[in-house]
């Protein structure tokens, strides 16, 4: 449906004259679909724009293939963190439980070469589980902390926070948003683009 | 909004047509009826039954308050230990509380990897019955060391006395097992609910309601792309917590099945806890489960279907466990070794007889009666048998580990473990902690993971209906409430897993 819309209107920042001086964050269309946002999702990838982004409140399945989203990288660096807490956990046993010698860790610390039982001092069968749940740990807090890292997470405030009709992009509205940093992004004709969307509203977001 | 959910009457989904799926949100077509029934709960204030159960539980957990206090103040004799009974209620608390927990993962973790949609009306407060059953396992441990102040000796922290943990005693593992399972069930949790807390932010109308959820949402705005790497993340998260929660109890059985005790020293011991625990989570989840959709009106997004699978799970662990008991029994007759067939006869016609007969009768004949389909969807019937099971638990645990430490080599040295209050005061004041945070939970936080029931309804499905197709046009499909909706989406190509 490329048609344009005669339910869609537009609402420029006008009802307070105050905030015309405020600059622009980028213009926002709201759909009430998964399968309106998926189509115009689509059209907006297909014309060019960088800097726009889907806000909807659960993941739309193959939103993000229609948004040309490139798979993250994020798997791999969760092995390497896992592969770390694969080692820390070998060198951490082996240290304390297997070493004689001194290490620098925030005070020197000596390692204890424990006998028991006439067991070898390297008991690496043993050390399996602790190697294991070191692994598992640091794989999962990386998982999260990489994933907040790359997503830009926590932050206190966002122009979009502030838009009244936005705080439904966590309840049942699906919104396209095209940033006024994007080199495309020309006010007027940003706006006309948005209309062929066949967007239920659209609306200019201010940068607050 | 729904009628179903005020008036008594349930509705059946648990057949599934042909060529269709059961639905798993009934009487509820739109998202903002999905984000209400959720959101009200903590938006509004509770029914009166759950000031009354607060301050029940608030008493108990005071009541574990001063036990502790007076534990820690006198010292570890004040419970019933004797000699050869150096552990008692406070493992079996722990290994009940650690088991209860695995239920919570096994619904986020691995239910998710099987793609069983149907986790997504309890992963929520499962999760939540994970961590908060962590908590009331982790205060045993750290408890029953005696000197509680020296509790940090059991973590390698780089120290001046050259002084380090003993990595190849099961004890160790377990404190690592149990803090790593912890910290990411934890954080499992709180990433599941990140999208829900903004829910609950974009509602809130009070200044702190906004600023609280406001700071817990962390900035979440429903990003495609931020939902891209969320999804990717949670997958590993789940991917992890699998193999995690299967170490977890595995590890915990190595505190017995490492050592000599007859009775404990046994293989079976890491699979037998695995499905032991998932076993009683179960139970406690569908206990928690059956007052919490009724008490909040929650029966649309906790159907019977719900509870019907959990049921099945019930029966399934049910039988491993029995399998297990039975298996025990078989083994300590074939190995030929004289103090592991004396362990096993003591055990069910020794001093502890009774606990084991109980143990049993919970654990393995009642939950038989969930074989009938008129069993797992009756209410009354399926809380009942979930507290039977909880009870059963409960003293396996205690079976265990007390019969094998009570009678062990040398007749000589045998004695009784009889609890004190201070023992039953500690237990009784556990349940007080966990129905406190429980509770808290319920009133403050959403209940449901929100964001994930909307992406298993039908409607968020990108590919039915075409672009263009208003959601006001939703109302039109005129299913009457209460009617099986099961046919009214076909089966996609893409969603049939």
């Amino acid at each position: 449906m490329t048609t344009f819309s005669p339910q869609t209107q537009t609402s420029s920042p006008s009802p307070s004259p105050k905030s015309s001086l405020l600059p622009l964050y980028g213009m926002m269309a709201e759909f009430e679909t998964p399968a309106q946002i998926m189509e115009a999702a689509k059209k907006v990838n297909a014309a060019g724009y960088r800097f726009w982004d889907c806000h909807v409140p659960f993941p739309v399945h193959g939103l993000d293939k229609a948004m040309g989203i490139k798979r993250t990288i994020l798997p791999l660096l969760v092995f390497g963190a896992g592969m770390t807490g694969t080692i820390v956990g070998f060198c951490l046993q082996a240290f304390t439980n297997a070493a004689s010698f001194s290490i620098w860790a925030l005070v020197w610390v000596t390692g204890y070469p424990f006998l028991i039982s006439g067991k070898p001092l390297m008991s690496v069968p043993a050390w399996i589980p602790i190697i294991f749940e070191l692994t598992i740990l640091l794989s999962a807090l990386s998982a999260v902390g990489l994933m907040f890292l790359m997503n830009g997470l926590p932050r206190l405030s966002h122009p979009l926070l502030s838009n009244i009709r936005f705080r439904r992009a966590t309840d049942d509205r699906f919104f396209i948003v095209i940033e006024s940093r994007d080199p495309k992004f020309l006010r007027s004709k940003t706006e006309a683009f948005m209309k062929t969307l066949g967007a239920k509203h659209i609306e200019v977001v201010e940068d607050r | 909004m729904s009628n179903s959910s005020k008036g008594f009457i349930e509705t059946d989904n648990t057949q599934q047509p042909t060529g269709s799926r059961a639905p798993l949100v009934l009487n509820m077509h739109k998202f903002g009826e999905v984000t209400h029934q959720v959101c009200r709960i903590a938006e509004n204030r509770p029914p009166m039954a759950w000031y009354i159960a607060f301050v029940i539980c608030l008493g108990m957990m005071g009541f574990l308050g001063f036990c502790v206090t007076y534990l820690i103040f006198t010292g570890v004799g004040v419970w019933g230990l004797n000699n050869p009974v150096m552990w008692a209620y406070d493992i079996t608390n722990f290994v009940f509380w650690v088991g209860i927990g695995h239920a919570g993962t096994l619904i986020s973790a691995i239910l998710f990897l099987f793609r069983q949609k149907w986790r997504t009306g309890i992963n929520r407060f499962a999760e939540a019955m994970t961590i908060f059953a962590v908590v009331c396992a982790g205060l045993f441990p750290g408890i029953h060391v005696g000197r509680v102040w020296l509790a940090y000796w059991l973590f390698p922290i780089p120290n001046s006395m050259e002084m380090w943990p003993q990595f190849r005693s099961p004890l160790l593992w377990d404190v690592f097992a149990v803090s790593t399972y912890f910290t990411v069930s934890l954080v499992f949790w709180y990433v599941g609910m990140i999208p829900d807390l903004a829910t609950l932010r974009d509602r809130a109308k009070g200044r702190f309601q906004q600023f609280a959820y406001g700071l817990a949402s962390i900035g979440w705005r429903g990003s495609m792309r931020h939902w891209h790497r969320y999804e990717v993340a949670y997958l590993l998260l789940a991917a992890l917590a699998t193999p995690l929660v299967l170490s977890v109890h595995s590890v915990v059985s190595f505190d017995f099945a490492v050592s000599q005790v007859p009775g404990w020293h046994t293989t079976i011991f890491p699979p037998y806890f695995v499905a032991g625990a998932i076993f009683s989570g179960f139970a406690m989840v569908v206990s928690l489960a059956v007052p919490a959709r009724q008490l909040f009106g929650l029966k649309d997004l906790i159907t019977m279907r719900h509870l019907d699978n959990m049921n099945k799970i019930i029966l399934l662990t049910g039988c491993m466990v029995g399998y297990a008991y039975s298996m025990e029994f078989f083994i300590a007759w074939y190995s030929g070794a004289m103090y592991e067939k004396f362990a096993f006869v003591n055990r069910a016609f020794g001093q502890y007889w009774w606990a084991y007969w109980i143990m049993v009768s919970c654990n393995v004949i009642t939950p038989q009666l969930f074989w009938f389909k008129a069993v797992r969807t009756s209410i009354p019937l399926m809380f009942i048998l979930s507290i039977f099971v909880n009870v059963g638990m409960w003293f396996e645990r205690f079976v265990i580990i007390v019969t094998s430490l009570a009678n062990d080599f040398l007749p000589s040295s045998w004695d009784q473990f009889v609890p004190t209050w201070v023992d039953i005061g500690t237990m009784v004041g556990a349940f007080g902690l966990f129905g406190t945070l429980f509770l808290l939970f319920c009133r403050y936080l959403p209940m449901i993971a929100i964001a994930e029931v909307k992406a298993v309804m039908p409607e968020a499905n990108p590919h039915v209906g075409h672009a263009g197709h208003a959601g006001s046009d939703h109302d039109d499909h005129g299913i009457p409430s209460g009617a099986v909706p099961a046919l009214r989406e076909p089966r996609s190509s893409e969603d049939s897993l």
